[in-house]
């Protein structure tokens, strides 16, 4: 399978960045950190707009070698920055057209009315950047990118300059990207939602060094990782809507032999459905409970157990291949007896899609 | 009361003079003015210093160093005799070199100004867009900066008209060639013919009052809102 791999070691003044990553290209990687981790620097290099010692390959492509240094201009990479950056003296037309005319027309890999139906910029087109709505022009700039024909997509934060209401509405659009396109796309991100809803890779980066690479899954519930430990920490699962209960309201869904129920209908039949369990809405106990209020009880055995907040342990579930995190009481943990290999009954309080 | 015949060529020859230098500065200034803004070569503070210098030099310290360098004993009029070249000073040609000289810094602040005002994020855009330095420039820096062009291509052409300083010691005082409006105006005055003087005067007082007002409104005209 072909593969993204990188490396950088560079020195920026105090600030010090080691990365030495290998993504798969296809999907999203998210590449998550604290501001001032060095996400967006990451990026700039791999983008070839920033410049330090390396190695970078992409898809058997050298980018950058010790001899080797291809401009930015001659990467076939698309990037969405965290402002829209519309040039203000074309129309959206033209902006649009800008990277798609300096593509050789044999060398297109994507269609133009393809990507105006995606992002729905028909009605847009006539318009002038000024005109727009901040979400709009970052839609305008996400078309912008996927029409110069990337082998790459890179975007920097691009919801980050935008208000909740017009984040709402662009997270739709980069889902749509995701099913459609088989282009990998390289996401930095700062906010937990966003790569808990997109992502299916990893790169998490702390204070320039990369501490965590691999499945979203994985990075999100280690608890040797910061992530875990978060107060909003969960599990992810990808699961297949099954069936719809249309008196009680709820939506039935399964990841093998993990099966679920969430409120609300969500998806259709046969869909794929990515849920997210908070690990404060996981409970334990040893033996099947009667007669609860909790819809969702699943037989699972613990893995790994670890410190959190004072008085609190983060218990690491797996049932099958699905993981769950539970965050309960050191005195609870005491109390079941729970060690590593533990059967246990999880019982999931709340279950919302990512 | 009308132009005389000798001040129509001199106000001719000074829009010839002004045409000729506005063309010359924008080819000069615009790279200068771009190498000025993107270098971090350590040259760059003494180049902006001297493409300064003839906004604080009085005109004639600029006119006398020139006339020393462009004549035949001077470096360069020593190598153009040499390639068999005429020497420029009291020449068409010599006003124009000292003209583009002494309107530099009217024509490099305003584009590089421009050029600053863009910043390197719509350049990066293009540059991930596949567009080649060149092309960035062309298609990217040239249209974003345009107001800065119209400022420096005005400046410099309305500078040009009101020099006399450099002219006076460089291209003395030759009908037709180098009897620009300024001398041919203290020419007037020296012979006592005030009301010609005057004429030429309230014209040049007029013109460059228009120039500044539609520069104004031009300037007002543009407002940049950041996308």
């Amino acid at each position: 399978m072909s593969r993204i791999e990188g490396r950088f070691r560079a020195t920026l003044g105090e600030f010090s960045l080691d990365a030495d990553f290998s993504v798969p290209s296809r999907g999203v990687t998210a590449l998550f950190g604290q501001s001032g981790s060095g996400k967006t620097t990451l990026l700039r290099l791999i983008a070839g707009l920033a410049r330090a010692p390396g190695r970078l390959v992409v898809d058997g492509e050298v980018w950058q070698d010790k001899s080797v240094f291809v401009p930015t201009h001659r990467r076939a990479l698309g990037y969405v920055f965290q402002e829209a950056s519309l040039f203000p003296h074309l129309s959206v037309r033209a902006n649009l057209e800008y990277g798609w005319k300096r593509v050789p027309p044999a060398e297109r890999t994507i269609q133009w009315d393809e990507v105006v139906d995606w992002l729905e910029l028909a009605p847009l087109i006539a318009l002038r950047p000024h005109q727009l709505s901040g979400g709009q022009r970052q839609r305008v700039a996400i078309g912008r990118a996927l029409l110069s024909c990337p082998r790459l997509l890179l975007m920097d934060e691009p919801m980050a300059a935008l208000d909740t209401g017009a984040r709402a509405d662009i997270l739709p659009y980069l889902e749509r990207l995701h099913h459609a396109l088989e282009l990998p796309l390289l996401y930095v991100s700062h906010a937990l939602d966003e790569v808990a809803r997109l992502a299916d890779h990893l790169l998490l980066i702390e204070a320039g060094r990369l501490v965590y690479q691999g499945s979203l899954t994985e990075g999100l519930t280690r608890l040797d990782l910061p992530l875990a430990h978060r107060d909003i920490a969960a599990t992810i699962i990808d699961a297949i809507v099954i069936a719809h209960d249309r008196a009680l309201q709820l939506t039935h869904v399964t990841r093998g032999p993990v099966a679920l129920e969430l409120p609300g209908l969500h998806g259709s039949p046969g869909a794929p459905l990515r849920v997210r369990v908070a690990a404060r809405d996981v409970s334990l106990t040893l033996s099947m409970p009667q007669q609860t209020s909790i819809l969702n009880l699943l037989p699972a055995r613990v893995i790994e157990l670890a410190d959190d907040a004072p008085g609190q342990v983060l218990v690491r579930l797996a049932l099958d291949d699905t993981v769950l995190l539970a965050r309960i009481t050191r005195k609870s943990a005491l109390l079941l007896g729970l060690q590593p290999g533990t059967p246990v009954v999880a019982q999931v309080k709340s279950v919302a899609v990512a | 009361m009308s132009l005389t015949e000798a001040d129509t060529s001199a106000i001719l020859l000074t829009l010839k003079l002004a045409a000729i230098t506005t063309a010359l500065l924008m080819l000069i200034a615009t790279p200068l003015a771009w190498w000025l803004t993107h270098t971090h070569a350590r040259l760059r503070a003494a180049v902006t210093a001297l493409v300064s210098l003839p906004l604080v030099l009085p005109p004639t310290v600029l006119g006398f160093y020139l006339l020393v360098l462009l004549g035949p004993q001077g470096a360069v009029g020593h190598w153009m005799q040499q390639l068999g070249l005429s020497t420029l000073p009291f020449t068409f040609a010599g006003l124009v070199v000292g003209s583009v000289v002494f309107s530099l810094p009217f024509a490099v602040q305003p584009i590089a100004n421009a050029f600053a005002a863009i910043g390197t994020r719509p350049l990066e855009v293009a540059a991930t867009l596949r567009a080649s330095p060149w092309d960035r420039f062309a298609s990217v820096a040239i249209p974003l900066a345009r107001p800065g062009f119209t400022t420096a291509a005005v400046l410099a052409f309305a500078h040009t008209v009101g020099e006399f300083g450099v002219v006076l010691m460089l291209g003395g005082n030759i009908p037709g060639q180098t009897r620009v409006l300024s001398v041919a105006i203290y020419d007037h005055v020296e012979a006592l013919e005030y009301a010609d003087a005057h004429l030429l005067s309230a014209g040049l007082v007029a013109f460059s009052f228009l120039v500044l007002l539609m520069l104004g409104r031009y300037s007002g005209h543009w407002q940049r809102t950041p996308i």
